[in-house]
């Protein structure tokens, strides 16, 4: 076929896709670059028709902010701490339900529920777990984690309501989000452990390797790719972590009297929204798309060395 | 190091409950001198590749024991009965190179039997150059052609000095030159180690030409054993005659009556003192020897001429076959008068069976 034809053919088909791309993506891609390098931009126009100046004024607003800097950390370490533990965690479930036969199917349903689970009704139901109802300074019930515990003799905590500290905050937020992760991660998980031929474990059966030798000389690498691919999105994921927070806390991203005391970089651009704070906005977002671009990228380095594909 | 089967049956339990257990090997009595290879060999299903994995430990008996010299080592786990096994698709370690998966054994080993590291260089380097493959060992097994991963792997099965060694359908992933190559290569091995080895194969020229015995297995029962050529000279029913040899046996149905054997109209010999009944007759593609004065008649069909020698391909309304094929002299000419051969048949290359029972007739 003539190829200027078929050139015509191939955008065409292209156009619907690349149209709503367009509108959708690409626009707002080069708007939020344009935005977060016109110095205060508000989404008005500056009275008396003056236009705003070029600089990076919104990057050294964000980057000055006392809360950002908080929040940044927050995010961080939810990254930091949550990732390793429930990739680890992931592992050993799917290995353990991998060598299971006769419920697999049954736990795997069970595994994969909070999946399909809307993340504010998880979080609601979480604070609700770690609450403590108060009438006045006095406690009146507790939740059910506060029970447990009591059970072991540990004093109650004040875990989410008003005057608890970070750390507990923290212990929740992360609690939640490991719990939330796992499901996605068992399943890819698993779905690579079983595509690993039995022969290996035979193999290695045969010239009596032991658990743990097998696990981290056989299991591990070959499920690599799978495991880097799971620690890549968490860690993205981890970075964009939101809802868990309005789930747990309400929209104040705190406890009442601390308010974003556990909020994020997206919430900290959330927050920027109502108040026309478009430039800071934009700006915080650039700052997390590098973050996420650095990781990644130190993801993809580590993988090169370390996954067998 | 001698390997004894005694009475070793594995029942398989059906999927469905009320299904029917399948017997995949049933009551097998083999004895594995010391040193030699040995070929089992059967069709598919036959179960010699569970009975090899029994040797090797991975499956567990449903009922009989299995020797090692004089050790009973039904009971033992695959690591502690000393046996280094091949598998089919060779099972290397992707991520591991050359050397790492020739290694690993060794890296597995506890205890007094724990190696310093240059004796494991040393033992894998040993166990590469006997396969021939010490200058790849710093390659990962996908950067490997499919003989080279081979090797590999019997060096890794070797490597840890087995008592014995199995191989699970070792040339069945090779091309048919690599084939050829590689089952010398296997013998040579074997020789050279001295290790008793046993593989699995359905590939009967395979088993044939490397073996020093071979087990002839059919649903999990054993229907011979003995050195190849004996085997195939002497086939005990009519089963192993006609799995061994290629071109295959060619079986006529015929009878005994009054002392001869007749294929349909002709008489081919006499065998005094045999019933009448009804048998099988197999004859061997050289057992034909063109005559035409000779005891069996047959339509020509086609000759194929192949240089050393040439295929007679005939008919005949006994066969069984669709068509008979027999191996002459080039040299030798057919003779046919209104499209009938007739041939004389070697007596050592003809077997008689029982119609029903397919035992062989001895005469």
């Amino acid at each position: 076929m003539d190829s200027k034809k078929s050139n015509k053919k191939a955008w065409l088909y292209l156009a619907p896709a690349i149209i709503l791309l367009a509108i959708f993506s690409f626009y707002p891609l080069l708007n939020t670059f344009r935005m977060a390098f016109l110095n205060g931009y508000n989404g008005m126009e500056v009275v008396g028709g003056e236009k705003f100046t070029i600089g990076i004024q919104n990057f050294k607003t964000v980057v000055g902010n006392v809360d950002f800097k908080q929040y940044l950390k927050n995010t961080i370490l939810l990254c930091v701490i949550t990732v390793p533990i429930s990739t680890t965690l992931a592992l050993l479930i799917a290995v353990a339900l991998n060598s299971i036969k006769a419920v697999q199917k049954v736990f795997q349903t069970v595994f994969f529920l909070p999946y399909v689970t809307n993340s504010i009704a998880i979080g609601m139901v979480f604070n609700a777990m770690f609450t403590q109802v108060r009438v006045g300074s006095l406690v009146q019930t507790y939740g059910i984690i506060n029970n447990i515990i009591g059970v072991f003799g540990i004093e109650p905590i004040n875990f989410v309501n008003s005057g608890s500290t970070w750390g507990a905050n923290m212990f929740v937020v992360c609690f939640y989000i490991v719990w939330h992760a796992l499901p996605f991660k068992i399943l890819v998980l698993l779905g690579g452990l079983q595509n690993v031929n039995k022969q290996y474990y035979d193999a290695a059966k045969i010239d009596g390797t032991s658990k743990t030798r097998t696990f981290f000389k056989i299991t591990v690498p070959l499920v690599s790719p799978m495991l880097a691919y799971v620690i890549i999105t968490s860690f993205i994921g981890g970075f964009k972590e939101y809802s868990s927070i309005v789930g747990i806390f309400g929209e104040t991203m705190g406890p009442a009297g601390s308010s974003g005391q556990m909020n994020t970089i997206v919430g900290y651009v959330y927050n920027m929204l109502p108040k026309s704070n478009l430039g800071n906005a934009s700006a915080a977002s650039l700052i997390l798309f590098a973050i996420i671009l650095v990781v990644t990228a130190i993801n993809g380095y580590v993988s090169k060395k370390k996954v067998h594909y | 190091m001698k390997i004894v089967l005694q009475n070793l049956t594995k029942q398989f339990e059906s999927r469905h409950k009320k299904g029917e257990t399948v017997t995949a090997v049933n009551n097998l009595d083999i004895e594995i001198p010391d040193g030699k290879l040995i070929g089992l060999l059967g069709p598919s299903g036959c179960g010699k590749s569970t009975t090899l994995y029994m040797i090797c430990g991975l499956e567990h008996p449903t009922s009989g024991k299995i020797f090692f010299g004089d050790d009973d080592v039904t009971e033992l786990e695959p690591e502690n009965r000393g046996v280094g096994l091949v598998f089919q698709n060779y099972a290397l370690y992707p991520h591991l190179t050359v050397k790492q998966n020739i290694l690993f054994p060794l890296q597995n080993l506890k205890g007094d039997q724990k190696m310093s590291k240059n004796e494991m260089l040393d033992r894998a380097q040993t166990a590469a150059r006997l396969v021939q493959i010490d200058e790849l060992m710093d390659r990962k097994p996908n950067e490997l052609s499919g003989g080279q991963q081979q090797r590999v792997a019997i060096a890794r099965a070797l490597v840890k000095t087995p008592r014995v060694l199995l191989l699970d359908e070792p040339l069945s992933n090779l091309d048919a030159r690599l084939r050829l190559q590689t089952r010398e290569e296997i013998k040579r091995i074997q020789r050279e180690t001295g290790v008793t080895t046993v593989f699995v194969t359905h590939d009967q020229e395979e088993a044939m030409s490397i073996s020093d015995l071979i087990v002839v297995m059919k649903q999990g029962i054993m229907q011979q054993i003995g050195n190849p050529q004996e085997v195939y000279d002497n086939p005990q029913n009519l089963f192993v005659a006609k799995f061994l040899g290629t071109p295959p046996i060619n079986v006529f149905s015929g009878k005994i009556l009054g002392g001869r054997l007749y294929i349909g109209d002709d008489c081919i010999i006499d065998i005094p003192g045999e019933a009448d009944r009804d048998v099988s007759v197999g004859i061997r593609p050289e057992g034909f020897i063109p005559d035409e004065n000779g005891a069996l008649r047959c339509r020509l069909k086609n000759i194929e001429v192949m240089g050393r020698d040439c295929s007679v391909i005939l008919e005949n309304d006994a066969s069984q076959n669709p068509c008979i094929r027999a191996i002459i002299d080039s040299d030798i000419s057919v003779k046919t008068e209104n499209g009938i051969a007739s041939f004389n048949i070697k007596k050592n290359k003809l077997f008689v069976f029982d119609a029903s029972t397919e035992e062989r007739i001895y005469f």
